[in-house]
């Protein structure tokens, strides 16, 4: 008997069959298939308990959303003794805790000028459209093919034909997608000097994180000045010193016009995220700053929480355990490629984000995924490049902990080669 | 300052607690240092600590208003160059191969250390204990008194910087800014700390003990000094003098109460006022009991000051004196100038025999000190040893000043900022902290039998062993009964690792 004092249930069957019957019956069946049979119930720091108690370490992170752990202690500090004062808040009206968040994003961003706020990433993905269409009167958004900025109206429409045609979002008009690294299918879709944003993942999280290549993003930003598009950073994965920078775009040295963050600023506590925008880009919060409205967009219990995110962040000692986990994970993924390279066949490495490259088998990571998962560690493959192992440690890793993570690594591997080799057997 | 509207966390104990992360972190990649990268990284900071110990020395009594500066430079010298010189021979780091009892003893560092800094010597102790721990692969974490906090933290701050521009590892040498005594007892019972060295007053080292984790703590000092009518009465003179006004008196193996046998005792006060020091009237005696002693204990303002400047405070003048000693009758606890006196003031007493020397030591120490240190000036083998015999200290200087004496400068007891009081002392080491005590030692241990042949070892480096390739015992499938399904998975993997091998 599981009781949650509000509900109960009888087991973990119990939970599966009535997520299946009132919630989401395919995405239950698919982790069921999958061989991953998680139900995370208690958690804490960078660790998952299973409804059975058994215990994971998370290096999925939503993207993340858990980029100090979960429920971090500080933060759940911060956020109830907000609770103890402020709600959401009137968005209609300024703020204390919009204020003071905007302001301290505005002066860790360079060539930032405002903040606007919303609930998820993908409503600051449409408000970063809308911007780009009022600063340049255009309609057109450029993106990369197997690119991802969430599911609203224009966020969409931005991403991959899957999470599109099946609703008939897609809007093949105004929105056209040009492959990644290629700098000259982004010219060519510029050349037009019709298009109004040119958005970009600093690293595309979905689709595997592929590094881009040197001088990539400049040369993205170059052309869109040259046929005078703006540059939009999507930020939600790359952003928060995930990079070893604040933002993944100062990692590049590249300077966008607008730039998006979300998941990690929540703490994963309370849902925010921020669309920051330069002078011209917030052309319209001069003009008509209610043209865009969110009631729960900035909420500003999320603004308290987001507020010591990037206090924290800013501490010396959270700089240096980024570095110090990114020479760790670089440093023992070269370990297990020399015990191991006969599946794990490379690493993508910026910061604390890394790819995995299974590459001997079209879904590699898949298997590696529930090898892990059997051995203790939760790390999603791609669901673009099911190659690819997305690894994405918290910037608050510790020795202890990073230490059992590649003791869990090295222990799973057999199995993994075991689980490829029956599928290619299968095959 | 108004309270907050809204109640947030105490950001300083989430940052100190991030130190911790960031030393457990730095510890970790101390311990895959060799040898050559360690002396590298010790001499950065001894080298860095040395050129700037008058700096420290006149910061330190500018800020705590305590020592002598000429005496905390040398203290600094001491603790910094010339304690890597003292160790450069040893070597806390190679496997140690004992052939005859088939042993290989490696050393395995602490991890983390968490130091307390005194108020008395705020830079040297940084120093000390900053040294020892690189010496020996620990990360250290230094908790400066909050009123020598300005020149302990820069102190730390330089050797850091010293030794990362050396090699070391990101925060192996962190230093808490603020520190206070809730914030203090929390992060010593923090499970990331693996050794406290508490270094301090009866407080701070109790606490230490009480955190639940590890702790190498001393207890007070309150050294008695026999000069015997064999001594060599000048010397005895000048040595006492020179240690009881060496740094005012600040170090805690400093002399407490001379107990000289009645036979010399004339020519030791002659001699010793030849050394500059002023023989109080019984007046005089009094009025530095009322000074140095208050309701609460002794008064802190006094420690350390200058010999002529606690006489003014008493009220009567002693000018140029190096120390004050006050003659005493009564030589048990409730006599206050027998008790533990970190200021040039000294308590003489006369004594017929070693006998009554002891019982008068041991009296003295039965309050405080207890496990610390005494002195002896004698050249009478009887004598030194039945007095270190019976008295309760653990170290027992002859015909040296218990100052640097006892503290192993000016004996072989090993220099130390920190002495071990021992169990009587409420301490769990007995001897002056030295590097040792900041590692301990996995032993491979072979069957004793003469058939089982020991090893051969030499040479062999756990930090840089032969490379191990393709551990064809990782490839065993577990999960698996059928053995046709394993032979086959073996030959496949087998196969593909020989290409990438060949690759």
């Amino acid at each position: 008997m599981y009781d949650y004092g509000l509900f109960k249930f009888e087991s973990k069957q119990d939970l599966f069959d009535k997520a299946i019957r009132f919630w989401n019956p395919d995405k239950t069946k698919f982790w069921q298939k999958a061989g991953i049979d998680l139900v995370i119930d208690r958690r804490e720091g960078y660790f998952l308990y299973d409804m059975s108690g058994r215990r994971l370490i998370d290096l999925h992170l939503n993207g993340g959303t858990y980029n100090f752990g979960h429920r971090h202690p500080e933060l759940i500090e911060t956020l109830k003794g907000a609770l103890d004062y402020f709600d959401i808040g009137n968005h209609w009206f300024p703020s204390v805790a919009r204020a003071a968040l905007a302001e301290s994003l505005i002066n860790i961003s360079p060539g930032m000028s405002y903040a606007v706020f919303a609930p998820g990433g993908a409503e600051a993905v449409d408000i970063a459209i809308k911007s780009a269409r009022y600063a340049t009167k255009r309609r057109k958004v450029v993106s990369i093919i197997k690119g991802y900025h969430g599911h609203s109206g224009l966020a969409v429409a931005t991403g991959d034909d899957r999470f599109t045609k099946i609703f008939l979002a897609d809007q093949p008009d105004s929105f056209a997608q040009v492959p990644f690294n290629d700098i000259e299918a982004m010219e060519r879709a510029l050349k037009g000097n019709d298009v109004a944003a040119v958005i970009i993942e600093t690293i595309p999280a979905t689709y595997g994180f592929p590094m881009p290549k040197d001088g990539y993003l400049n040369a993205c930003k170059a052309l869109c000045e040259k046929y005078g598009a703006m540059y939009i950073a999507d930020e939600v994965q790359t952003g928060l010193m995930r990079t070893g920078k604040m933002w993944g775009w100062q990692a590049y040295g590249v300077q966008p016009d607008i730039m998006v963050t979300a998941k990690g600023l929540s703490g994963g506590l309370y849902p925010i995220s921020a669309c920051l925008v330069n002078e011209k880009a917030g052309g319209w919060l001069h003009e008509d700053g209610a043209a865009h409205i969110s009631t729960s967009g900035g909420a500003e219990l999320g603004c308290v929480v987001a507020h010591k995110v990037i206090e924290m962040l800013l501490r010396p000692e959270v700089i240096a355990n980024v570095q110090t986990v990114t020479d760790y994970m670089a440093e023992s993924m070269q370990e297990m490629i020399a015990r191991h390279g006969d599946i794990f066949t490379g690493v993508r490495q910026k910061g604390v984000i890394l790819g995995l490259e299974f590459s001997n088998h079209p879904e590699g990571a898949v298997f590696v995924s529930r090898a892990l998962y059997e051995h203790g560690v939760w790390a999603i493959f791609s669901s673009l490049d099911k190659r690819v192992l997305q690894w994405k440690p918290g910037v608050l890793l510790t020795q202890e902990t990073c230490q059992d993570i590649m003791d869990r690594f090295d222990a799973a591997m057999p199995r993994a080669r075991e689980l490829l080799h029956q599928a290619k057997k299968a095959a | 300052m108004t309270q907050p509207l809204m109640k947030v966390p105490d950001a300083q104990f989430e940052r100190a607690k991030l130190m911790l992360d960031r030393a457990r972190w730095a510890a970790s990649r101390m311990q895959k240092l060799d040898r050559v990268a360690i002396r590298r990284i010790c001499e950065a900071v001894g080298n860095a600590g040395h050129a700037k110990a008058q700096h420290y020395a006149e910061w330190a009594v500018r800020e705590t208003g305590m020592g002598v500066i000429e005496h905390k430079r040398i203290k600094n010298e001491a603790c910094s160059r010339a304690l890597v010189e003292l160790y450069a021979g040893e070597d806390f780091i190679s496997p140690r191969i004992d052939a005859a009892r088939k042993i290989v003893e490696l050393p395995r560092p602490a991890g983390v250390v968490f130091a307390l800094i005194p108020v008395t010597n705020p830079v040297a102790t940084v120093f000390f204990k900053t040294l020892l721990a690189l010496m020996t692969r620990n990360a250290i974490i230094l908790s400066p008194h909050p009123q020598a906090r300005a020149c302990s933290a820069d102190a730390a701050r330089l050797l850091a910087e010293a030794a990362r521009a050396a090699g070391a590892p990101d925060g192996a040498i962190q230093v808490i800014d603020e520190p206070n005594i809730p914030l203090l007892e929390k992060l010593m019972a923090d499970e990331r700390v693996d050794l406290i060295i508490a270094t301090g007053g009866p407080s701070v080292v109790k606490a230490a003990y009480r955190s639940g984790n590890p702790a190498l703590g001393v207890g007070p000092g309150n050294a008695p000094v026999v000069v015997d009518d064999t001594a060599d009465i000048r010397l005895a003179a000048k040595r006492i003098v020179a240690s009881k006004s060496f740094d005012n008196s600040i170090l805690c193996t400093n002399e407490s109460t001379v107990l000289a046998f009645a036979s010399i005792a004339d020519r030791l006060l002659e001699a010793m006022k030849a050394e500059k020091a002023h023989i109080c009237t019984a007046e005089e005696t009094a009025k530095l009991r009322n000074l140095l002693f208050t309701e609460t204990g002794f008064n802190i303002a006094m420690i350390g000051k200058d010999a002529s400047v606690i006489a003014r405070e008493a009220g009567f003048n002693a000018p140029g004196a190096k120390i004050l000693v006050t003659p005493v009758d009564l030589v048990q606890p409730e006599e206050k100038l027998v008790r533990e006196k970190l200021c040039p003031v000294l308590a003489f007493a006369r004594v017929q025999t070693i006998d009554q020397a002891i019982s008068s030591a041991r009296s003295m120490m039965r309050k405080s000190g207890k496990g610390h240190s005494a002195a002896i000036h004698s050249k009478s083998e009887a004598n030194i040893l039945a007095f270190a015999a019976a008295v309760p200290a653990l170290r027992i200087a002859v015909n040296t000043g218990c100052s640097l004496g006892a503290s192993g400068y000016e004996t072989n007891l090993g220099p130390s900022m920190t002495i071990g009081t021992g169990f009587a002392g409420g301490s769990s080491i007995g001897e002056n902290l030295t590097p040792h005590h900041l590692l301990h030692y996995a032993r491979i241990a072979y069957n004793k039998d003469a058939s089982e042949t020991f090893g051969n070892f030499a040479g062999l480096d756990p930090l840089n062993l032969p490379k191990r390739i393709a551990p064809v015992a990782s490839l065993a499938v577990d999960n698996s009964n059928d053995s046709e399904l394993r032979r086959e998975l073996r030959r496949i993997i087998l196969e593909e690792l020989k290409a990438v091998m060949a690759a």
